[in-house]
């Protein structure tokens, strides 16, 4: 199976307090520490466990390919990714300003049209602007089947794929044929989230993504990484969302102290209606 | 931690993913469970397959199996590793500098390819057996002797504070051919060798997650092909401690910086006297201020350090001055740390005090702070003090 995952970099959230926002609410990023969306990084350690037997981490039976849309520097959030166990890279030359969930799916459509994976596998959402939108918007574009905020993934053959979603009450069973795109949730990283079609029935992953060892990140170095021109791909892409402004959610109110069990439930009753 | 001087913008691309991956690994793996293994007084052994599949062992040597990073790469993995604690970062420092180094360094082709890769990969634990009972700050004095009899040499002696000794397949054992005058030479000793027997040392305060040992070594044999042949003398061992107090230099910035992450997220949050913060007393501030500087001070000279070691200059009275500085710049700052967090600051629900005990080790260890005073004022007085 041929698996396509497009990767975003995020702001460091440990370092968040560095963050700028101007008054024309445009994000200063200088100086920032960045890291790979968690999701996306999900997404990554999925179609790696697609595309392998479970036993043997190294071999590949397919192809990974990861995307991102962002400059020069941030080729190191794809380096990353190819440390883990990715084949090759491609990143999209774009600066971050131009960039909305719409831009990047039809980019996306476009490498899709060009590389014809099985698979377009994404995290469900970025941590920065939790759009949640790339996903539904490319198997649109695409024309494609949609699975989204899987928790569980196995391969029929590699031809269409039983995923379960979580939603409130239960999950949610569906099959998809492939081609399809699918974006995944967290728990998708959890031991036997994800069986493959060379998987053997009961095999269990570490729990939560691999870590990339120090030889993988040497020899990462050397993985084929091409670049591509957003607008070679989409020819005049404008987006289609603009930030007006960010406000700080209002600060916590000062708490009070009751003197009495009778008290508190009053209170409940009367001023928070929560009784 | 502030990286304040902005050192990270001199790292390469491979030195920050060799930071992060080690990072995600101690955070996944090893912090839910260092501080239980601390309280029990045992190593995490069932972390050994996973740092040995990352490639942290020996990162820093080329070639038989070993990843070949930069200084700057193995420094990170190390500062990670002591964020979480200084016994996995022992681990480490005793198997790839201690004993890796010297076999890479010094061993005979044979000798390379029949134990690097298997210590690389964690099948074969080693331990470094210099200090000895009535020799700890000079080594030299060492009683451990080797007797040549025929196609072998038999050792006698006994060695103190090893670590990894009770874990340990292959000892490198440091003693003297030809009575207390004669020379020393590193021997490969096979554990399970006839007469080899290691006795853990109990009721530690400090480092209490690794193993330490005595070695008891009575007529032990072993082959002639498994002495180290091509150093002889104390340059051996000197160059090894050299090697791995350069690792000790950049991990223990990671142990001093999980105390100033862990103090500052609690003097921001803990309130005293009329509503406001701790972190908003000037006393506290002044606090914060200084160990920010230390440990700013300390990740410059290791940088520096390692640029100068990548050139082919860094010299070991260099290296005894970061390894002097930061390992006192990072047990001030646990000990800063600890009062910061005032009662809290002595549980294991925080990794402070934790830190401060293991430091009192690293403090001491690879040349107490004063051996590497005495070193510095050695270089520029042009004088010896030590005797
Ligand atoms: C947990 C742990 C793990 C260790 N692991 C290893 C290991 O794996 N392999 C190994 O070989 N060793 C190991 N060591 C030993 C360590 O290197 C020694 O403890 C260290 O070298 C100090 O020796 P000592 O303890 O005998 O102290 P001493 O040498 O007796 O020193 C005691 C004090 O006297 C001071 N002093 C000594 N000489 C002078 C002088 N000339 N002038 C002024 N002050 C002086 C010292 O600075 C120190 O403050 C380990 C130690 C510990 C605690």
């Amino acid at each position: 199976m041929k698996i396509l995952v497009p990767i975003k970099r995020v702001a460091d959230p440990d370092n968040a307090n560095k963050l700028k926002i101007s008054s024309d609410a445009k994000v200063d990023t200088t100086g920032l520490e960045w890291k790979p969306n968690p999701f996306d990084e999900y997404a990554v350690e999925t179609a790696l466990r697609l595309t392998e037997n479970g036993a043997n981490t190294k071999a590949r039976v397919g192809e990974v390919v990861v995307v991102m849309f962002g400059p020069k520097e941030a080729e190191s959030t794809l380096r990353a990714a190819l440390a883990t166990g990715a084949d090759r890279a491609i990143r999209i030359d774009a600066n971050d300003a131009d960039l909305d969930g719409d831009v990047v799916a039809q980019g996306l459509k476009a490498i899709v049209d060009k590389e014809k994976p099985d698979l377009v596998l994404l995290g469900k959402q970025t941590v920065d602007s939790d759009s949640n939108q790339v996903a539904q918007l490319v198997a649109e574009y695409l024309g494609w089947p949609q699975a989204t905020f899987a928790a569980t993934i196995r391969s029929e053959g590699d031809k269409a794929l039983h995923v379960g979603r979580e939603v409130d009450g239960g999950t949610l069973h569906l099959k998809v044929t492939l081609p399809a795109v699918v974006s995944v949730d967290l728990r998708i990283v959890a031991p036997k989230s994800v069986r493959s079609a060379h998987t053997a029935e009961g095999h269990a992953y570490p729990d939560g993504v691999r870590f990339a060892a120090l030889m993988a990140i040497m020899a990462a170095k050397k993985k084929p990484l091409v670049e591509e021109k957003l607008s070679d791909l989409v020819p005049g892409a404008t987006r289609k969302i603009e930030y007006t402004s960010f406000a700080l959610p209002p600060a916590r109110a000062a708490g009070i102290k009751v003197k009495s069990v009778q008290e508190l439930v009053q209170k409940l009753k009367a001023e928070a209606k929560v009784l | 931690m502030p990286d304040y001087f902005e050192i990270a913008r001199h790292f390469s691309t491979e030195e920050r993913a060799v930071r992060d991956s080690v990072r995600a690994f101690c955070t996944a793996r090893a912090l839910p469970i260092i501080g239980d293994h601390f309280e029990a007084g045992t190593f995490p052994k069932e972390l050994i397959p996973e740092i040995a599949a990352l490639g942290i062992l020996g990162a820093n040597l080329n070639g038989y199996g070993c990843a070949g990073v930069s200084d700057i790469a193995y420094g990170l993995a190390m500062q990670e590793l002591e964020r979480a604690d200084s016994a996995l970062r022992s681990f480490a420092s005793v198997q790839g500098s201690l004993v890796m180094y010297p076999i890479h360094a010094f061993g005979s082709e044979e000798q390379k390819k029949k134990f690097l890769p298997e210590l690389a990969n964690g099948k074969i634990i080693g331990c470094f057996g210099l200090t000895e009972p009535d020799f700890g700050s000079n080594p030299s004095g060492m009683r451990a002797s080797a007797r040549e009899d025929g196609d072998s040499y038999v050792l006698n002696g006994t060695k103190r504070w090893i670590t990894n000794g009770n874990l340990a397949n292959l000892a490198i054992i440091w003693a003297k051919i030809g009575g207390v005058e004669g020379e020393v030479r590193g021997f490969l000793v096979p554990t399970d060798s006839r007469g080899f027997e290691a006795r853990r040392i109990n009721k530690k305060l400090s480092l209490r997650a690794s193993d330490t040992s005595e070695l008891v070594l009575e007529d032990v044999r072993i082959p002639k092909s498994l002495v180290l042949p091509n150093v002889r003398g104390m340059k051996g061992p000197l160059a090894c401690l050299t090697s791995a107090r350069f690792g000790i230099a950049w991990g223990v910035i990671g142990a001093a910086s999980a105390c100033f992450d862990s103090a500052l997220d609690y003097a921001k949050h803990r309130v005293q006297f009329g509503g406001k913060p701790i972190a908003a007393h000037q006393l506290v501030q002044a606090k914060f201020a200084e160990i920010l500087t230390q440990i700013t001070a300390s990740q410059v000279m290791v940088l520096e350090a390692s640029r100068l070691k990548r050139e082919g200059l860094l010299r070991p009275q260099q290296v005894s001055m970061i390894k002097r500085h930061n390992a006192r710049t990072a047990l001030d700052t646990a000990r800063t740390c600890r009062d910061i967090l005032g009662g809290n600051g002595i549980t294991l629900d925080y990794p402070v005090m934790r830190h401060m005990c293991n430091l009192e080790t690293v403090s001491t260890y690879e040349g107490t702070h004063d051996i590497h005073t005495l070193v510095l004022g050695q270089d520029v007085t042009g004088i010896a003090a030590f005797g």
